[in-house]
């Protein structure tokens, strides 16, 4: 369990990376996204399944289509 | 020069936060307002879900206080992308077959799954806000394959209108029959069942179709008005 929660942590970290790197902004949203769902699973993990509902659902789905709605209206290549 | 600043002031705080979480002992109840949540939950709300006992019941004027910061959300991006001048319909290509039967196939289920976790929040984990965010994601989808098939402006409306109402008029009603703002005035019935913990429930369809319907607003004015 608490190696299964360290590598969860570890690829969430990597995503949070990735997210404030990538100069892709479709790419930084998924990594993002990743970040997430990983979160949620987490939640889940430590028992907590209204919370890690909310997150999936908001944070992973909804989060994700705000933010590629204004990068389709704006720029995809931060510069 | 500011690299090196920035990371030592990170480090400062990355100090402070881990400090603070190190006196923490996760996973044991210290406060006496928690084991006494976990205690006579069950028998003073009838609520076999712990968290949505807290949530609906005692601590139901913070829901209340959510629900109107989302609402506020709501109209602020409404003023802001909705100009009221006719937008240029851009041609965009339709969705491929797969989006389109999956989006008529799937969108069903997903609203019967929100509705499933709304419903069912004082029973099982879940509630009005994740049925509600659940909802909204499936008319997302509803926006991304197939556009015919959405609901109108109005009827979202209505739906988020009497959401509200229903949530106001019940903690009103609890000033009127028993003695405070969202008094739990209906029976409590058997905990574990369906119809149980009194006006939980209502509650919580009332919010389920507040946040779906504000949530899918949100997206219909972001894809539609910008």
């Amino acid at each position: 369990m608490i190696y299964l929660v360290s590598i969860l942590v570890f690829l969430m970290l990597i995503g949070a990376v990735m997210a404030s790197i990538l100069k892709d902004l479709i790419g930084a949203v998924i990594a993002a996204t990743l970040v997430s769902i990983i979160a949620a699973i987490l939640f889940y993990l430590l028992q907590a399944p209204d919370v890690a509902m909310a997150e999936a659902a908001v944070g992973a789905a909804l989060t994700a289509a705000i933010f590629i709605i204004a990068i389709r209206r704006t720029e995809r290549y931060e510069k | 020069m500011r690299k090196i600043v920035s990371i030592l002031l990170l480090i400062i705080v990355a100090f402070g936060i881990i400090r603070a979480l190190v006196e923490i002992p996760f996973g044991t109840l210290k406060t006496e307002v928690g084991r006494y949540y976990i205690e006579k939950g069950v028998e003073e709300t009838g609520a076999v879900n712990i968290v949505t006992s807290v949530v609906v019941n005692y601590r139901a004027f913070d829901t209340l206080g959510e629900i109107v910061v989302l609402f506020i959300a709501a109209i602020g991006l409404g003023a802001v992308l909705r100009t009221g001048r006719e937008k240029k319909t851009r041609d965009v290509q339709p969705a491929s077959l797969i989006l389109f039967t999956g989006c008529r196939f799937l969108f069903p289920f997903i609203l019967i799954l929100g509705i499933y976790i709304f419903i069912h929040g004082h029973l099982t984990p879940g509630g009005g806000f994740q049925g509600g965010a659940i909802i909204a994601s499936g008319f997302l989808l509803i926006y991304l394959g197939c556009k015919e098939r959405r609901i109108s402006r109005v009827a979202s409306h209505i739906a988020e209108s009497l959401g509200g109402l229903v949530f106001l008029g019940i903690g009103l009603l609890g000033l009127v029959f028993g003695s405070y703002f969202l008094f739990n005035f209906l029976p409590m019935g058997t905990a574990n069942t369906l119809f149980s913990a009194g006006v939980i429930p209502i509650i919580y369809i009332a919010i389920g179709f507040k946040v779906g319907s504000e949530l899918a607003g949100i997206l219909d004015n972001l894809i539609e008005e910008s």
